[in-house]
């Protein structure tokens, strides 16, 4: 029966997506910033790979390994240069700059390296699996991408709730002006969460190109992933975010199971049962 | 040793003008008390201080240092801790994390985690509760105890009576003098005149952004105190 | 008299307000006189001219609604690509049925206003930004579940049927003339709309939420109204799309590259008044000309603008413009005058 199948395949999933979802969260949660062009620094990061491995030859891994500390250096910039700015513009301000970095990235994508679809190759290990029981096989890219995305998790967890600078992030999500009465530069701040916001999309997003195609277009279906693992889960908990990508994960398996077209439109569907009956998400209320 | 020196400041909140030309100076050592009634600038002129209202003109001066137009992020690693009004705890961190945050600048000094928890001998028990779950007292003994964390020179308390009944205010106030004890000067702010001049060594009456009486509190009569906090009949300077 | 009636009717005497100012006046005429000149041009110009007109007039149309959401409703949405393709599969599921396409159009835009109450409902469940990509997430369930329906054409699309027996350059003038009455309603919509009580409340909400709720403004309500204006008016402009180009493919109706159209041209033209989505439309279609060949480019020039706008010129082009010369050509606010002019 596919069925089991399909809900740890679907697990795993959640595990990748919640990873996406870390980003646009931890954002929302320090800054307010929704970020429009969440998904398409994913389809960014992948492209930068793809061009890395090409141009230098280098073995994934090493590119994995540097790309992914890029981008938190990247998003750390484009917090202190760009929005910061936005974030003192105006209420609308943060949602048409990133709108408008959405757009702007996907158009330049699409020009440098035109609409055809790539995958990023992962190799014999990408497409590799092992046998759980009899009818559950489980590859280990996706065993993998699962088992990385709950150390970033676990980690930024960590990072969050021992850390001084991570309280500190905590405590700017309650109240940024007196998080600056305490000595924080809210700049830096913020620019320390961007920076773990691009870091974690970038891992995502080259874990999502090794297992499935990309092209510049699918930035926004990353985002919206994101986001509705966001919101099922609820807001402010990263083990909310968790339990979100894997309901996500688990209905769109299920609903491929069901039929194939059927993949992302089951995962709307809960994501708007949610929203209608419980529109807190799954794990609602700040815990500390 | 005039640790803080204020000349002719003026700050705007919005378009009002709230403190209005103020001159004001403060011993190391001493606890100063500002009152007045609401809208007189009391507030205002605390977060000036600690640097979230920047003043219009004027200037003021800390341990002789130009600290006017400076950051409020900078002013912890300055010396400067604000109590603020409301007590602003952090919702989502508990009463050890809040209090840590004042820490964050690791200003070295004689405060530490131990010596707040000696301080508050309740609060060991509750460090690991959600701030939001204290009472109003609780709340602001925890601010306060997150101030003392950053080590500051001057200790800056905004409204500690606010919203808190009288019996509560009094037991937080009486930790006032062992933080003095310690080598922390007190700015206050308070509505609550008697608890003011209970605990203050000197009194500013603020009016309309200006300072219009000043003295001990064993120096100045009821009546002085009254007609300055109200604005009305002649006001005179208490003997210093 | 009472003491309020002599207060209320002094004050009346030592102020004069009004709505217009000597530039509106002015300016009125010469709409009226540009909008009749707009319609007689299929009679003097080329059909690649009226042709490409229809475009600019459904950018506009478009704009406007999105102006009237986000800049006087103050939500913003990413999805109103939902309508468009609502409105344009409405015109086509009608042509099958025998309705005559130009007639669809209106019926379109009332469809798109019965969706709107439900999907409203939900979408205002958000809020804040999470409200925009909701709005998002909402088009691309209008989108999987549009490419289901096979009587439409599935993923593929379908061309427009009920047309075909008309002569070309007489289709192509019907086609001008539907599109050009739809970007004129949709800015007299907009202007008869937030003239009257509505556009007062939304800018009391606007300007503070809460204090408008207190002072019994139905917060709730003002706020669903504009959503299914604006629900109706893109439902209408996608029909007048599926009108010119004779057929509907899901993937591009239903893009959410319209939504980009639409608070691209607000932005640089101008949030929050009714001239911003005209003065964008023209600089938009402009560009759109002027960068045919380079590709993609253009959109890239669209969001470094549109970013470069957010960040610096909050008001836009037109905000720019008012704000020098208080020039003012559908005027939605109040002057307040003495008598003397002063």
């Amino acid at each position: 029966m596919g069925w089991l199948n399909a809900v740890v395949q679907g697990l795993l999933l959640g595990g990748l997506y919640a990873l996406f979802a870390t980003g646009l969260s931890l954002m929302f949660g320090v800054m307010r910033i929704v970020n429009l062009a969440h998904g398409d620094l994913a389809v960014v990061a992948s492209f930068l790979a793809l061009a890395l491995v090409g141009g230098t030859g280098l073995p994934l891994w090493i590119v994995l390994v540097v790309t992914v500390p890029l981008f938190a250096v990247l998003g750390y910039l484009t917090q202190r240069v760009l929005l910061q700015r936005s974030l003192s513009a105006g209420p609308l301000a943060t949602l048409l700059v990133t709108f408008g970095l959405s757009i702007v990235l996907q158009n330049v994508l699409l020009e440098l390296f035109s609409a055809d679809t790539r995958t990023l190759d992962g190799g014999s290990f990408a497409t590799g699996s092992f046998e759980l029981s009899g009818s559950i096989s489980v590859g280990y890219l996706a065993l993998a991408t699962f088992l990385l995305a709950c150390a970033a998790l676990i980690g930024i967890q960590a990072f969050l709730s021992r850390t001084g600078l991570g309280r500190m992030l905590r405590a700017s999500s309650d109240d940024r002006e007196t998080a600056s009465l305490m000595g924080a530069d809210s700049r830096h701040v913020y620019g320390v969460a961007t920076a773990i916001a691009f870091a974690t999309v970038a891992l995502a997003g080259l874990m999502f190109a090794m297992r499935s195609s990309f092209d510049p277009s699918i930035g926004p279906s990353r985002l919206i992933f994101a986001f509705e693992a966001v919101v099922i889960g609820g807001l402010g908990s990263l083990w909310g975010t968790l339990l979100g990508g894997m309901v996500l994960g688990v209905t769109q398996s299920l609903g491929a199971q069901i039929d194939p077209a059927l993949t992302l439109l089951a995962g709307h569907l809960v994501f708007l049962a949610v929203l209608a009956f419980r529109p807190q998400g799954l794990l609602a209320g700040r815990t500390a | 040793m005039t640790l803080l020196s204020i000349r002719d400041l003026t700050v705007h909140h919005g378009q009002l003008r709230a403190v209005d030309g103020l001159g004001l100076e403060l011993e190391r050592g001493e606890v100063l008390a500002i009152i007045g009634a609401n809208g007189a600038g009391k507030s205002t002129l605390l977060r000036a201080l600690a640097g979230l209202n920047l003043p219009t003109s004027g200037s003021v001066h800390f341990a002789g240092r130009d600290i006017t137009r400076l950051p409020a992020h900078r002013r912890v690693a300055a010396g400067i801790a604000l109590v603020p009004e409301g007590r602003r705890l952090f919702r989502s961190l508990t009463v050890e994390e809040n209090l840590l945050t004042g820490a964050y600048r690791k200003r070295p000094g004689p405060w530490t985690l131990a010596r707040v928890y000696e301080l508050f001998p309740w609060m060991p028990g509750r460090r690991t509760q959600n701030a939001a779950q204290l009472s109003g007292g609780e709340q602001q003994s925890v601010a306060i105890g997150r101030a003392l964390l950053s080590n500051p020179d001057l200790l800056l308390i905004d409204e500690l009576s606010l919203g808190l009944a009288p019996v509560i205010v009094r037991r937080v106030y009486e930790v006032l003098p062992g933080i003095v004890g310690a080598g922390t000067t007190a700015l206050l702010v308070e509505q609550d005149v008697a608890q003011a001049m209970r605990v203050a060594d000197r009194v500013h009456c603020l009016l309309e952004g200006r300072s219009v009486l000043q003295g001990r509190p064993r120096d100045l009569t009821a009546e002085q105190v009254e007609h300055a906090y109200f604005g009305i009949g002649p006001v005179r300077e208490g003997r210093d | 008299m009472t003491i309020s009636e002599t207060l209320t009717g002094r004050a009346a005497a030592a102020l004069r307000v009004s709505r217009a100012g000597r530039s509106s006046k002015v300016s009125a005429v010469v709409m009226a006189a540009g909008a009749a000149l707009l319609a007689a041009l299929p009679f003097l110009v080329f059909s690649t001219v009226t042709d490409t007109l229809v475009n600019l007039f459904v950018l506009i149309a478009l704009a406007s609604m999105w102006n009237l959401l986000a800049g006087f409703g103050g939500l913003v949405s990413v999805g109103q690509q939902a309508y468009i393709g609502i409105g344009a599969y409405t015109v086509i599921a009608l042509a099958d049925l025998g309705v005559q396409p130009y007639l669809a159009v209106p019926l379109a835009a009332l469809t798109c206003a019965v969706f709107a109450v439900p999907t409203s409902w939900l979408a205002f469940r958000l809020r804040g930004d999470y409200f925009a990509v909701g709005t998002w997430v909402i088009a691309e369930v209008y989108r999987l579940v549009v490419v289901r329906i096979d009587s439409v054409g599935g993923g593929s699309g379908k061309g427009l049927t009920g047309l075909s027996g008309i002569d070309q350059t007489l289709r192509g003038a019907l086609t001008y003339w539907v599109a050009l009455a739809l970007a004129l309603a949709t800015i007299a919509g907009c202007y008869l709309l937030l003239r009257g009580r509505l556009g007062l409340s939304l800018m009391a909400v606007r300007d503070e939420e809460t204090a408008a709720g207190a002072a019994g403004i139905d917060v709730g309500r003002a706020k669903r109204l504009v959503y299914l204006v604006a629900a109706a008016g893109c439902g209408a402009a996608g029909g007048v799309i599926t009108i010119s180009s004779l057929s509907v493919n899901p993937d591009s109706i239903f893009s959410v590259q319209w939504s980009a159209y639409m608070i691209f041209i607000v932005v640089i033209g101008g949030i929050g008044f009714i001239e911003g989505p005209l003065l964008g439309a023209l600089i938009f279609f402009g560009l759109q000309q002027l960068l045919a060949d380079y590709g993609s480019w253009y959109l890239v020039l669209l969001g470094a603008v549109g970013i470069a706008v957010a960040l610096w010129l909050p008001g836009g082009l037109w905000g720019l413009v008012r704000g020098r010369t208080g020039l003012s050509l559908f005027p939605v606010g109040y002057l307040v005058r003495r008598p003397d002019g002063g």
